[in-house]
């Protein structure tokens, strides 16, 4: 299989018996059947593999795609998952699992990141049937994961993360959402206030004196635990999300990050990023503020879907300096 | 019917979450919560309560009028409980307020000379742009709280030990 830049991806034929094709990326092979996605390596001479359901595979490979590899560790689940390098990523199983660690019976491979990319849109696109929405809340997802290979769902997972340049609104930055762009409001949120803020900019400064309903906006978002970017000072994002359900990854933090709970309330379950050993829960509720610091990993629980602003730091030698020690993991000190 | 209801916090009424700790420090987290800060504020105190090598989220509780502020970038305004008006001013002589090494929100001891570029009246959930070069002030009729996301500037007030879990 090549896709466009000419990376070639290895893909099998479709299965005779169930429709979907097999994939391998180095040394992981992937498959997947009715109910089940299964990564399989090699180690110490013996053939490895692990499964997890295909839905919840489908959901964590579509952040990992959709995130660019995002900042630091992807877990699909305890065993498999991806850390990005920024050029390059790894691909691992048991890594950050200390049973098949201290056993010798983990593996890691690093490859260029438009490989793995290719790769991994490549099984989406084959293992995504008609009628699931591996980005959507439970409710809204259907249940067409499950079966023989049934059609795509290309809509759904070829969504383009949206980043603004500066604010989103602005003469030619990211458009505002509406129902006539194709983002209603969505169920959860239809009591959010969607009024815009009034405006009243003297003439020549349409495109400096500037404000719309961030509420609103984010009511409209079609997808879940998918950040868009809606300011930008300097290095420092706003990257504000609505979550519902479960994090469908474990993310492991190459720099610290922070919360901010804008409505209702969110759990977060916090390991240690290594070995997932637990550390703490942090609940978090309207107004809350916290740091993720950069050595943890953390999954997010959210009983009714939420708005939170997660704030990032781009600054491009962030994960050297907190890996080198350069930098506490902690932000502040008090 | 709908059966959801979005719960938003305001100063008068908000419900603080908390930490159950396995193993680790609270402190680590720097847990803070926007209104219980704000409702410990003066008028327009810039508390920071994220930061993240040299940049901030703030928490600033609105109350009657600002002194007026300028940055050297742009900085982002969400209000997160009450309506607040804004004016900016697009500055005549910014080299006159900041230096090319300045960073957050300067205060500037009187309305700067500059030619009025308009205002914008903000209520809960909406984000205003701060933009670089302007000058701005806030006008709030009755109490309020927005983020400010700027970067850690000479009015920004570092408290942690009085806001967080500890």
């Amino acid at each position: 299989m090549s896709t466009a830049e000419s990376i070639e991806v290895q893909a099998s034929a479709p299965s005779n018996q169930t429709g979907y094709r097999s994939f391998t990326l180095g040394g992981f092979s992937f498959s997947r059947d009715e109910y089940f996605a299964r990564v399989s390596w090699m180690a110490k001479g013996q053939q490895m593999s692990h499964s997890m359901s295909a839905d919840a595979f489908l959901r964590a490979m579509m952040r990992d795609v959709a995130w660019g590899f995002f900042y630091g560790w992807v877990n699909f689940d305890p065993v498999i998952g991806t850390r990005n390098h920024y050029g390059t990523v790894d691909m691992y199983a048991g890594s950050y699992y200390p049973a098949y660690r201290d056993s010798g019976l983990d593996h890691m491979e690093n490859f260029d990141s438009r490989l793995m990319m290719a790769t991994f849109k490549a099984i989406l696109d084959d293992w995504t049937n008609e009628g699931f929405d591996p980005f959507a809340a439970p409710e809204e997802a259907g249940d067409g994961w499950h079966g023989k290979k049934n059609g795509h769902n290309r809509a759904a997972i070829e969504r383009a993360r949206e980043a603004c340049h500066r604010m989103p609104g602005l003469p030619g930055d990211a458009s505002l959402r509406s129902d006539a762009n194709g983002f209603p409001i969505n169920r959860a949120f239809a009591d959010v206030p969607q009024d815009a803020p009034e405006v009243y900019a003297e003439p020549g400064f349409e495109a400096e004196v500037s404000a719309f309903n961030l509420f609103a906006f984010l009511s409209r978002s079609d997808v879940t635990w998918n950040p868009s970017v809606t300011s930008v000072c300097g290095r420092s994002l706003a990257c504000p999300t609505t979550e519902e359900y479960i994090l469908p990854i474990k993310h492991g933090n190459d720099r610290v990050e922070w919360f901010v709970q804008l409505s209702d309330q969110i759990e977060w379950e916090i390991e240690d990023k290594h070995t997932g050993s637990p550390r703490a829960k942090v609940l978090m509720k309207a107004g809350d503020v916290a740091a993720m610091p950069a050595d943890i990993r953390h999954q997010g629980f959210a009983r009714k879907r939420s708005m939170l602003l997660v704030w990032e730091n781009a600054t491009p030698n962030l994960p050297e300096l907190y890996e080198s020690g350069q930098l506490k993991p902690w932000p502040v000190e008090f | 019917m709908n059966s959801f209801q979005t719960t938003f916090g305001s100063l008068q009424d908000y419900e603080k979450g908390g930490i159950e700790i396995v193993a680790d420090n609270p402190m680590y987290y720097a847990f803070s919560n926007i209104f219980e800060v704000a409702n410990q504020s003066a008028p327009y105190e810039k508390v920071a309560v994220a930061v993240n090598l040299g940049y901030v989220i703030e928490a600033v509780r609105l109350e009657g009028q600002s002194g007026w502020y300028a940055a050297p970038h742009d900085e982002f305004a969400i209000v997160m409980d009450g309506e607040v008006e804004v004016h900016f001013i697009k500055l005549a002589d910014p080299t006159a307020v900041y230096t090319d090494d300045s960073k957050g929100s300067i205060p500037l001891a009187a309305q700067p000379a500059g030619t009025p570029m308009g205002r914008v009246v903000a209520r809960r959930g909406h984000q205003v742009l701060l933009p670089e070069g302007a000058a701005y002030r806030f006008t709030a009729h009755s109490v309020g709280v927005m983020l400010i996301q700027t970067m850690d500037g000479p009015a920004t007030v570092h408290k942690w030990g009085q806001i967080c879990l500890k």
